[in-house]
């Protein structure tokens, strides 16, 4: 029994059928990668994972509990985190802030009216927040206004406040995309770094195969909406099918 | 000191000095000096500033730090002076009653407009609160009548119930406002030398509320509270995606900043017992958001600033009238002192509007910061001046 | 049943207003991408360009008629408006009579160059802006544009009648055989509007043009990356917008005497009208308009009003409530449209 599972899910937009039968199982502590070619549905099925959609058929269980028709918060605040495409931070704030505002969310929850403190009294998050900014190397920038970071920058600062929840699910959307091949390495050994020190479960979509098979340990292939094949990353290497549907077409 | 840091104890203390020393520092002219006419140190003036500067604080909670635009926040203004002046009319003359009821039923108020409103974002939100405004606004003129008295306004008089108080004096008059007894338009006139400054029971009271109300927004800003604000106004999505319900976010900062409006409404009563349904014309509701922008929306300081500017200017530019500016400009060769007051005519007395709809353009095309920002920027250049006068290649400070 | 059916009718000619105002107001969200709080400006400067033609037919000099005494025995002060002299008593006199039609001539050069210098000079800058500061600037814009009006024709409405043919009443039931007398000139407004309309639609669907506009309303980044100079074109959709708007404010004129602040009146409605009708949806917006108006007409009945007292005061506003919350893409809005 995997951590996410993910039953017979279906979605469809109009006429098109974005997903079908998807069956997908995310096992504890692993790194589990979900790639296929353009217009596979990845997106898609992420977004039925954190409440953005919700899937026509099938059941989407997380730890255990359906995640089905609870918006993102709630799901956030089951335990998973969520890292964009392009970068989503709070780019008005500072990168202290940024980081801090994910520990309040830990701690306080969806909702708190804590209206008279001041942000500086709280000594506990501010010594988390300080703390998770070293480790991600930017306690430098601490000050700086989010949306004035390099691209690489604000992808370290995403991971760290999706990080900062101890989240027992990080879900990664393409966290490559766009990168200069520096900036894709370091995110990769970041990554490696996260999967092996914390107690987490990675969930990946990706397109970059260098970075699917230096960080996967389990691979699903979808396309036309439908998983192909579940397995170890050797295997993906060396099956047919995947190559035909799209190592093939993109080798 | 009161849970502040430094920089932000040191604005409070500057408004605290601002608003406790108004009659001095705004009757900087002898009372028969031709420059009389600028003096501000009035009580009914006074009052004005420090009201309209409750009303923009509120505001720029909703405004500065969630950016949503309300066009509707008059509304609440305007059901704060309806409450308070009906505490008058059943309980007594006592302000204090009056207030709280007009923050209470302002908030409930905001409470209902906000769960509605804030369920969509954007311009939507804008217009959804202007359609209510002025829904409201309709209402108090036409069915709500028994409760607002339509067009008339809603007055106080003899016939008032008052079970606390008095329904007419012995005299036969109706009773005023007073707090336990002090009455709100006992004024204490200091004559010192050609200068007659006033000290208005009243003003001190809406100026004490309005430093209470200040403090409050500064602590508010401060919070863990506030941060929230700025990041639904940064990044919702993120928001989202954190674990963080947004909505209850917003509707508390707008029921709160409601609740601001209506204390204003409520201290508007106070000082002069009536309420009318133009208070709640979106108009007003457009006042308030530029005196939060030209002060500076988002800062703490601004909408204080932007309030009093913009009183002060249309209590001058509405006294100006054509003799006056002959007056003025009589030093001109006559043909040429008849252009200029030709050109400037417009802009003043009854023109108030058009001048406060130019500075509207002039100040959201120019100035979106505000004047906080324009100060900032006249800072900046002057320490830059300053740094390359005294010829030292060190780094400026960045301007907050 | 004659009554229902004359509620209908009283619904149209302010369903046509609120349409043709929010026809522009959505042509100008769809296309620039702005959200105009002037619209309603353009309106009332319309409806005050029919004000400023009647004046200017009326234009008279003074003769003294030694053979006319007036009821003081002194010879009597004769005004003649110079177009009587021009064109003589009869065909002047009815120059002057149908001044409102004709100002629709006059209107339309001066509401495109309004338009023109609106969109040129302010909102172009505004383009890449935060909605709040466009709502701010338009908003600022808006009262100095009716304070100007008001310093130059004063607070007071000023009447400005059909001409005679056409300020009767007509009964519109008699070919049915029922009894539903109603003014001639609303039913001459609401043809107006729906040729307006009509023709806006054909020219939008038939011209290239128009199949450029719809592309950029669709879709504005990927019309400007094939090259085609579309701000260009939405300058001229922008003076049309505004010229709508003015003849729209134009023939309003004899329903409703026009003030200085007519055009915010109109605004706010009109900007629940669109949101109704689904931000960037013109069939939306025609059609919302009609229907508000017509609702607007019906709550006005006295049965309605009696079982509802006031209700006539906010159904637009009821209605646009209940519908962004049921139905928050308006109508006939598409996703993705002033989403944000």
């Amino acid at each position: 029994m995997g951590i996410l599972e993910v039953k017979d899910v279906g979605k469809r937009f109009g006429g098109l059928q974005a997903l079908s039968n998807v069956n997908l199982s995310v096992q504890e502590n692993s790194v589990h990668a979900i790639i296929g070619p353009n217009g596979a549905g990845k997106s898609t099925l992420l977004n039925c994972l954190v409440g953005k959609l919700i899937p026509d058929t099938g059941s989407v269980m997380f730890d255990g509990q359906s995640v089905l028709g609870r918006a993102p918060y709630e799901i956030n605040q089951m335990g998973i985190s969520r890292v964009f495409q392009t970068p989503e931070i709070f780019g008005d704030l500072t990168v202290l802030e940024n980081m801090m505002i994910p520990c309040f969310a830990k701690r306080d929850g969806a909702f708190e009216l804590n209206a008279l403190s001041s942000v500086l009294r709280q000594k506990d998050i501010l010594q988390k927040a300080e703390h998770m900014l070293e480790e991600m190397n930017m306690a430098d920038k601490r000050h700086m206004h989010a949306a004035a970071m390099s691209r690489g920058d604000k992808r370290r600062l995403e991971i760290g406040m999706c990080l900062s929840q101890e989240p027992r699910l990080l879900l990664l959307d393409e966290p490559t995309a766009g990168m200069a091949r520096a900036d894709t390495n370091n995110t990769i050994d970041l990554l490696k770094q996260i999967s092996d020190e914390r107690d987490i479960t990675i969930a990946i979509i990706e397109h970059d195969m260098h970075v699917v098979f230096s960080l996967a340990n389990r691979i699903t292939v979808l396309a036309q909406g439908t998983p192909l094949v579940e397995d170890d990353p050797q295997n993906i290497r060396g099956n047919p099918k995947v190559r035909e549907a799209y190592l093939g077409e993109s080798a | 000191m009161f849970g502040l840091d430094k920089k932000d104890t040191s604005k409070l203390i500057i408004v605290a000095c601002l608003a406790l020393l108004a009659p001095f520092i705004l009757n900087p002219f002898p009372t028969d000096s031709a420059l009389a006419q600028f003096n501000a140190g009035y009580p009914d003036l006074m009052q004005r500033f420090v009201i309209f500067g409750i009303f923009a604080i509120g505001f720029n909670i909703l405004f500065g730090l969630t950016g949503y635009l309300s066009f509707g926040h008059a509304a609440f203004l305007g059901v704060g002076s309806y409450s308070a002046v009906w505490m008058f009319k059943l309980i007594g003359m006592n302000v204090i009653p009056a207030i709280v009821l007009s923050v209470i039923v302002a908030g409930l108020f905001a409470l209902l407009i906000g769960f509605v409103s804030l369920r969509r974002s954007g311009i939507y939100f804008s217009i959804l609160t202007l359609a209510f405004a002025q829904m409201s606004f309709n209402l108090a003129y036409s069915v709500l009548t028994p409760i607002t008295n339509g067009e008339t306004g809603l007055q106080l008089t003899l016939e008032d119930p008052r079970i606390l108080g008095v329904s007419a004096t012995t005299d036969g008059s109706i009773p005023v406002t007073n707090l336990f007894g002090l009455e709100m338009r006992s004024t204490f006139e200091m004559a010192v030398g050609p200068w007659a400054f006033q000290f208005n029971a009243g003003y001190y009271l809406c100026a004490l509320i309005m430093l209470a109300a200040f403090y409050l927004s500064i602590r508010i800003f401060r919070s863990p509270f506030g941060m929230m604000l700025r990041a639904v106004k940064s990044n919702q999505q993120r928001m989202n995606y954190t674990g963080l319900n947004t909505r209850p976010y917003t509707l508390a900062a707008f029921v709160i900043s409601g609740m601001y409006a209506g204390l204003a409404g409520g201290l508007m009563a106070s000082m002069d017992p009536l309420a009318g349904a133009e208070r709640m014309q979106w108009t007003a509701s457009g006042e308030v958001v530029l005196m939060t922008i030209l002060g500076g929306a988002g800062t703490l300081i601004g909408p204080v600033l932007g309030a009093g500017f913009i009183k002060y200017f249309e209590n001058i530019f509405s006294k100006i009238n054509d003799n006056v500016l002959h007056t003025w400009f009589s030093f001109l060769p006559d043909g040429m002192e008849d252009a200029v007051v030709f050109i400037i005519h417009p802009f003043i007395g009854k023109g108030w509007h058009l001048t406060l709809g130019i500075l509207f353009m002039l100040v959201v095309i120019f100035l979106p910061g505000g004047l906080v920002e324009g100060g900032q920027r006249i800072k900046g250049w002057l320490s830059r001046r300053k740094a390359k006068g005294s010829n030292t290649s060190g780094e400026t400070n960045p301007a907050e | 049943m004659d009554a229902i059916l004359l509620q209908i009718l009283n619904g149209l000619d302010k369903g046509s207003a609120y349409a043709l105002i929010a026809l522009g107001l959505t042509l100008i969200f769809g296309t620039l991408g702005v959200v105009n709080f002037a619209h309603g400006a353009l309106f009332m400067i319309g409806a005050f360009c029919a004000v400023t033609l009647q004046r200017i037919l009326n234009l008279s000099f003074e003769l003294v008629d030694e053979t006319q005494k007036d009821f003081l025995g002194n010879p009597l002060k004769v005004k003649t408006p110079y177009v009587e002299a021009w064109f003589g008593p009869d065909i002047g006199g009815s120059i002057i009579d149908w001044a409102v039609p004709l100002a629709i001539l006059f209107a339309i050069p001066i509401m495109i160059g309004v338009g023109y210098v609106m969109e040129r000079g302010l909102i172009k800058h505004f383009y890449k802006r935060p909605h709040a500061d466009q709502i701010l600037v338009t908003f600022g814009l808006a009262i100095v544009l009716q304070e100007v009006v008001k310093y130059f024709y004063g607070a007071n409405p000023i009447q400005t009648p059909a001409p005679d043919a056409l300020n009767g009443v007509v009964n519109l039931g008699a070919a049915i055989g029922m009894d539903i007398v109603y003014p001639v000139w609303r039913v001459v407004y609401f043809f107006f509007a729906v040729l307006i309309i009509g023709g806006i639609f054909s020219f939008l669907q038939f011209t290239t043009f128009g199949m450029v506009v719809r592309a950029g309303m669709a879709d504005r980044e990927t019309v400007g990356l094939l090259g085609i100079n579309i701000d260009r074109r939405f300058t001229i959709m922008f003076g049309i917008a505004a010229a709508v708007a003015g003849l729209a404010g134009v023939m309003y004129t004899p329903i409703n005497s026009p003030n200085y602040h007519m055009g915010m009146d109109f605004l706010v409605l009109s900007f629940v009208v669109v949101v109704v009708g689904g931000m960037g949806s013109l069939p939306g917006a025609v059609l919302a308009g009609f229907l508000l108006g017509v609702l607007e007409s019906f709550a006005s009945m006295n049965e309605v009003k009696s079982l509802l007292p006031g209700i006539d005061q906010i159904i637009i506003y009821v209605v646009a409530i209940i519908i962004l919350l049921t139905r928050p893409r308006g109508l006939m809005g598409r996703k993705g449209v002033m989403e944000e």
